[in-house]
């Protein structure tokens, strides 16, 4: 019982937490940091949401979640053996909505994930027929369109790819800026930073929150490869870059997805954040931000192993 | 000898590149890697088709190749991916930057390229 509202608590403060957080500006001083802290954030709301439903309906059997599920599982198996205490509705409710939940989650990954290989693989087979090598830009493909576009598909070999636009558009400093930051994202394997996020706003479409979250995680992942780019370019050339492309590509926002005002909120905080960047954030804060994500990323577990 | 992806490429081009479809013979005719094996290009050409990229019809004993789609469908198709056109905002990709507007951007982009001048 005690577990339950542990978990309860957890769930609300990682809702609240993830809330609040949306609107924290320290984030663009620790792009990095905040990704790891918005990704304990997940996983700990998705834990121990289900889990306080769960070990409260498996209460009776005394044994925590997990071995309380393997005890519940062995019962239903048997021939509905099960715990001495009688099974109450609010249990049963708890019980019901906390596993369909769970299983919901867990769908709803491994669909994300399915389809995002899926488009990936499909992306690559019309690359490989439509793309070509051009000795301006060695180890990128090049698709002769003229608008700009540069972009990384991501795996585990990783492809970057520019249009002829790109190279038309850019002077060869911002070319080598460009670059810089999709390599970051392939090294850093952000993609797999978003996966969750994008499968949890396809899960609850409605919800502004998650929606904000994603945004959010997104803009934080560009500057976090805006972060590595810097060390190999002027910061001041990818700044402009980003300008240009935003500029030049003037391709209408598509319904449903980020508003032209918000996307274009997000170039320029990008941008100012590279042509006057702010103090970095002291390195105390950032390592306790760092253990308290490991902190709560193992708390959820912990819990859910926890007897009683 | 080239990687298999080099050469569907090569054997898309000349099949774009014909006006009415072609068989295997005639592509490797076309083709100009001469020492290419007939059996190579119809495993190309079979795999093209089984990735959907291919269309066949009988003639005959033999099979006539067109391509599904025009170059320029695939290359707007890659572009629609590439700038998130399609809406869906999935993680597929990651892309380098959203369109902004306004008269901000570009007065601040005359000034970070002037500062490149000085």
């Amino acid at each position: 019982m005690i577990t339950a509202a542990v978990l309860a608590t957890l769930a609300l403060v990682c809702a609240v937490g993830a809330w609040r957080f949306t609107r924290a500006r320290w984030t663009y001083r620790a792009p990095h940091v905040a990704i790891v802290l918005w990704q304990a954030l997940g996983v700990t709301w998705g834990l121990a949401g289900t889990g306080a439903l769960l070990s409260y309906a498996l209460a009776p059997y005394g044994q925590g979640v997990l071995q309380g599920l393997r005890a519940f599982a062995v019962s239903a198996l048997n021939g509905g053996y099960g715990p001495a205490e009688p099974y109450g509705l609010p249990r049963i409710l708890a019980l019901i909505v906390g596993l369909t939940a769970l299983t919901v989650l867990i769908v709803v990954l491994l669909t994300a994930g399915v389809q995002t290989l899926r488009a990936r693989h499909h992306h690559r087979a019309l690359l490989a027929l439509v793309s070509r090598d051009d000795p301006e830009v060695p180890g990128v493909r090049v698709v002769d369109h003229p608008g700009p576009a540069a972009y990384c598909v991501p795996g585990l070999r990783s492809q970057v790819v520019v249009s002829a636009g790109t190279l038309k558009l850019l002077s060869p400093a911002e070319l080598t800026a460009v670059l810089a930051h999709e390599s970051a994202h392939v090294r850093e394997r952000h993609d797999l930073v978003l996966l969750p996020f994008a499968a949890l706003r396809r899960a609850l479409p409605w919800s502004r929150v998650v929606g904000r979250i994603q945004t959010e995680v997104g803009l934080l992942v560009e500057m976090a490869a805006d972060d590595v780019a810097r060390r190999y370019c002027s910061p001041r050339r990818l700044a402009s870059a980003l300008l240009r492309f935003g500029t030049a590509g003037a391709a209408p926002a598509p319904h449903g997805a980020l508003g032209v005002s918000d996307s274009c909120a997000a170039v320029m905080a990008r941008v100012e954040r590279l042509v006057t960047p702010g103090p970095e954030l002291p390195r105390r804060i950032r390592y306790s931000i760092v253990a308290f994500s490991m902190t709560l990323t193992a708390s959820a577990p912990l819990l859910w192993l926890m007897p009683h | 000898m080239k990687g298999l992806g080099e050469l569907e490429r090569s054997i898309m081009d000349i099949i774009w590149a014909q006006s009415s479809p072609v068989t295997a013979r005639e592509v490797g005719r076309l083709i100009a890697d001469r020492d290419l094996a007939p059996t190579t290009v119809m495993t190309v050409l079979d795999r093209l088709t089984r990735k959907g990229f291919l269309l066949r019809t009988r003639d005959g004993r033999a099979w006539r190749y067109e391509s599904a789609e025009s170059r320029d469908a695939y290359v707007a198709e890659l572009m629609l991916g590439a700038l998130d056109l399609t809406g869906d905002r999935s993680a597929a990709l990651t892309r380098f930057a959203q369109a902004v507007s306004g008269s901000e951007a570009e007065i601040l982009l005359r000034a970070l390229t002037e500062l490149e001048d000085e």
